[in-house]
């Protein structure tokens, strides 16, 4: 017998006959949906992952790419990593942003591993959606965007569409049904990394980036 | 296998005998550095955690469900294993499956050989700690480093944790600066908390770098979409999961949940319970190593899982709760009795009241019969637990179970490791005393008109405490006295 | 049901009846006996007969949380025909009143029958302080000088009983007197029955941050509906005291029943 068959045998030989009943989410989350508008999910959103020490944008689809240039001649960001095979990555490839090399992932992470560690000053990723509630992005990596691009360079952007921002986690993850498929690696980023390891104290930038930045797209124009 | 083969005196854990733990917590309680940082830490995090509280209601709703999904998973524990194992390994992930710590270690030294791996690089998992993981590496001649900030703090000092979520929460700055600028060459010594940070980053990015093997815990694992949660801010986590070409995820069989929407609540009210934060930076799903196109991400995806004793829990239903747990360490941060010894003292890998719960399955009542006496039952770990683990009847519990008499066929491992004929005795005339009236009141008659015959030495009592002496009449006389 | 719950089901109150069983509990009886009589003079005061089984020993705590079940047990099953009227039980310690409404029922072993009894015996037991609070409705004219004292309450009241603001209504409804909240009032005090036998260092250092946190806020004395606390409280501030050379207490206790009665005109109605 091997230990899986004697540790499932003894898990058995004392398992409950009637499993107790399947929790209910739904009565749980259904009072605290809310009625909000698209605006006040998106202060919602940012004013929890400001708190997170994020900094939030407010953009417009035609705008963004000009705001990322600006955005990273303020932060001196001399190169710039992204994903060029999805639609942000072609609108970035085709933008001017002057002073910085703008370099699409290309290979396999072998191939770049070393300059992703000391040479890319920047990361730059959509985000598939956000939670109103904690201030969070949802992040799918995925062949065009992997996963390292919102980790390893210290300041990671993430373009976010309004429009893709629920309420709640669990909201995201019923209403898109997650659980028919996942990317090898999803994610939720709630600001740049941190640690309070020493006598509770915050710092930022533990190992991942030690800047996010949030680009967000608000179709309603309202760049408040 | 029988309870009786499994023998945990061959565990690597360094045990601390009942004696030893009152030596300890004597120096720890006496130890006005350690009372002052802890109760200082403690308050912080209290204060943390009731912020995040503000609606009574929302709380009571979000610690029913959780519990509700705890329990649920929990009595579908087998069938949920083997569903999240046929996912995982449909994933492309490997799932391995150890009873005890050694045979863990066997497994994920295996590994280590396989690849000819010189450097571990480790997320925070309590479970490597729990078999001593990073002992059973270097006596194989494999390095094996800790990344998170914290952890990195404890393994340079040569320690433990003292913390399941806060783990140098024992060192104060200074301490922390004095050890790097010891240990990190090329570093000065200065207690700027960023500045301290920043070395470590430094440091550690290195590893993360030249790492052949990430390691790290799981939060929750998803049986049906085959998924490992690690919850994390600092992104260590992450970067072991993703940079090395193995990945290896070690956690215990109860962290299994059936869907993937069971994590929303336990997630919210894990980091909600743990830190006071409403979410951590950093939640990870991982459903498996890199596939088809994917341009990153470690290359084999390994999941080791672990009884040790589990299962030895599981097979009593009041104990089985113990299992509820998700280790956010709530607990042990309102506990007065934590908060004034701190987690060294325990001399067990999950110290205060979770640990005094669960320690005793992993190790044996022979070594920790003593963990369940040292408590007040205050309630307060089970009144902020987010899965209402009943803690104090279960340190109960665990005191009727170590003071049972010795039998040939214990339910439990060390059953009776706290027998004392003497104390039974004694406990036996306490009981025909009191269950009989008639004799009750005699001697209570006696004890209050011979009240000068009390000793003036009342054991622990008096240590600290005038002593107690029995009122000149009791309270039945008076009320007869006036009728 | 699980103990240990917070916020412990709202329980409903009866009407006020013409009696009740007084279970003083062992401490009581034997060594703070003036307390239970107060108890006993506020409730007849009230205009209730008071009820007092001479058989009551104990409710079969010490054993129980000591791990001896069995024995606990013995002195459960002793106690369960004290109460044969269907008069409330009024019990003035919140961890004995807790023993009685979470545990006897599970203490009492597997006979359905004994179970039954055990709940119906749980289902009308009240800690003297809800009592008088909920059923009763005390508002009596304090008596008193103007007075600052400080309320510490039992683990057990808190956390099994669901009082914990009991103690501070009653006290709110005495004109003269005003409460100070100590630092870390939720926490407990460190007696924990054989607890502070068997961890005394742990103990001393509980109960003595307790005593320095009441002390400090300048209150002139104690009051608490536990026995067990009161004791474990006043009589390390005793020691403190001798060890000090101090003559006066620093921290003189009272039971909150002694205290309502002593404010509200003593034992004339």
């Amino acid at each position: 017998m091997s230990a899986r068959d004697r540790i499932l045998a003894k898990l058995r030989g004392s398992q409950p006959a009637q499993a107790k009943a399947l929790p209910d989410l739904a009565a749980h989350y259904a009072p605290r949906a809310r009625g909000e508008s698209k605006a006040e999910r998106l202060a919602r959103f940012r004013t929890g992952i400001e708190g997170f020490h994020a900094e939030v944008h407010v953009t417009t689809e035609s705008d963004w790419p000009a705001l990322l240039a600006r955005l990273c001649a303020d932060k001196q960001v001399g190169t710039l990593m992204f994903g060029a095979a999805t639609p942000a990555g072609r609108r970035l490839a085709g933008s001017s942003v002057p002073n910085v090399e703008l370099r699409p992932w290309a290979g396999q992470f072998e191939d770049i591993k070393a300059d992703l560690f000391h040479r890319i000053d920047a990361g730059f990723t959509q985000a598939r959606g956000a939670i109103a509630e904690t201030g969070s992005l949802i992040v799918w990596s995925s062949a065009a965007e992997p996963r390292s691009l919102s980790l390893v360079p210290p300041i990671h952007f993430a373009l976010l569409d309004a429009a893709t921002i629920h309420p709640t986690f669990y909201d995201a993850l019923v209403s898109e049904n997650w659980a028919a498929g996942l990317p090898t690696n999803a994610l939720l980023i709630s600001g740049p990394s941190k640690t309070a390891d020493i006598q509770q104290t915050l710092a930022y930038g533990a190992h991942g980036p030690k800047e996010l930045v949030v680009l967000v797209i608000n179709a309603e124009g309202d760049a408040a | 296998m029988s309870t009786q083969a499994r023998n945990t005196a061959g565990q690597p854990i360094a045990f601390v005998s009942a004696q030893a733990l009152r030596a300890r917590m004597h120096d720890a309680v006496n130890d006005a550095h350690l009372r002052q940082s802890f109760r200082g830490a403690m308050d912080f995090l209290m204060a943390k955690r009731a912020a995040q509280f503000p609606d009574e209601g929302e709380l009571d709703s979000l610690r029913g469900l959780s519990e509700a999904i705890r329990q649920y998973s929990l009595t579908k524990l087998p069938d949920l294993l083997e569903q999240l194992e046929a996912n995982l390994t449909r994933n492309g992930v490997q799932v391995h499956w150890a009873e005890t710590p050694d045979e863990a270690n066997a497994i994920m030294l295996d590994i280590a050989r396989r690849h000819q791996a010189k450097l571990i690089v480790k997320g925070k998992s309590m479970v490597s700690e729990e078999i001593e993981f990073n002992h059973a590496m270097e006596a194989a001649g494999v390095g094996a480093l800790e990344s998170d900030m914290g952890e990195y703090i404890v393994q340079l000092a040569g320690e433990k944790p003292s913390h399941i979520i806060m783990p140098a929460i024992h060192q104060t700055k200074q301490q922390i600066a004095r050890l790097f600028a010891e240990h990190i060459p090329g570093v000065d010594y200065t207690d700027n908390v960023d500045a301290l940070i920043q070395i470590g980053r430094r440091v550690l990015r290195e590893k993360f770098e030249e790492a052949d093997i990430g390691l790290s815990g799981v939060n929750f694992a998803v049986a049906e979409t085959g998924t490992l949660c690690l919850v994390e801010n600092e992104g260590n986590g992450r970067m072991c999961t993703t940079v090395p070409k193995v990945h290896i995820a070690i956690t215990g069989i109860e962290k299994v949940v059936e869907k993937l929407e069971h994590v929303a609540p336990l997630f919210s009210i894990l980091t909600r319970s743990a830190t006071g934060q409403a979410v951590s930076t950093y939640f990870n799903m991982i459903s498996g190593p890199r596939r088809g196109d994917d341009r990153d991400g470690p290359e084999e995806v390994h999941l080791v899982l672990l009884d040790n004793g589990r299962s030895q829990a599981y097979a009593d239903e009041q104990l089985r709760q113990t299992l509820q747990c998700i280790r956010c360490g709530a607990c042990m941060n309102h506990c007065p009795v934590y908060t004034r010894i701190g987690g060294h003292a325990y001399g067990t890998t999950y110290p205060g009241p979770i640990g005094k719960i669960v320690s005793p399955h992993m190790m044996g009542l022979e070594q920790t019969h003593l963990l369940p006496t040292a408590s007040s039952l205050c309630g307060a770990c089970g009144e902020v637990c987010p899965v209402k683990i009943p803690i104090p009847e279960l340190l109960i519990r665990l005191r009727g179970e170590a003071n049972s008499a010795p039998h040939a066929n214990p339910a439990m491992v060390g059953q009776g490791a706290g027998y004392d004929a003497k104390i039974s005795l004694l406990w036996k005339l306490w009981a025909r005393l009191y269950a009989r009236p008639a004799t009750y009141r005699a001697f209570t008659w006696l004890a209050t008109r011979f009240r000068f015959l009390t000793p003036k030495q009342q054991s622990g009592w008096t240590a600290a405490r005038t002593p107690l002496k029995p009122a000149p009449r009791r309270l039945r006389d008076m009320v007869k006295d006036r009728r | 049901m699980s103990s240990h719950t917070p916020g412990t089901p709202a329980r409903t109150y009866p009407p006020r009846p013409e009696a009740v069983y007084f279970y003083a509990t062992c401490l009581v009886d034997m060594f703070v006996p003036e307390a239970g009589m107060d108890a006993i003079t506020l409730l007849e005061r009230e205009g209730i007969r008071v009820i007092f089984p001479d058989n009551q020993t104990c409710c079969g705590q010490p054993a129980f949380t000591s791990g001896f079940p069995e024995e606990a047990r013995q002195v459960v099953a002793s106690q369960l025909d004290l109460f044969p009227g269907d008069y409330p039980i009024v019990v003035p310690s919140g961890s004995c009143a807790g023993m009685i409404l979470w545990h006897w029922e599970k203490v009492i072993g597997a006979d359905p029958a004994l179970k039954a009894r055990a709940a119906a015996v749980a289902a009308r037991t009240f800690e003297l302080a809800e009592f008088l609070l909920h059923v009763v409705g005390f508002n009596r004219k304090d008596e008193g000088p103007a007075t600052t004292v400080t309320l510490h309450t039992s683990c057990s009241a808190r956390r099994e009983m669901g009082t914990h603001l009991v103690g501070r209504e009653l006290l709110a409804r005495l004109g003269n007197v005003s409460l100070a909240h100590h630092d870390h009032e939720s926490e407990c005090c460190g007696f924990g029955g054989t607890f502070s036998l068997k961890h005394p260092d742990v103990s001393t250092a509980m109960v003595s941050d307790k005593v320095a946190a009441l002390k400090a806020t300048g209150a002139s004395q104690l009051v608490t509906a536990d026995c067990g606390c009161m004791l474990n409280i006043t009589k390390r501030a005793a020691r403190e005291d001798q060890d000090a050379g101090r003559s006066k207490p620093s921290l003189p206790g009272e039971h909150l029943a002694t205290f309502l009665l002593r404010r509200t005109g003593g034992k004339q109605a």
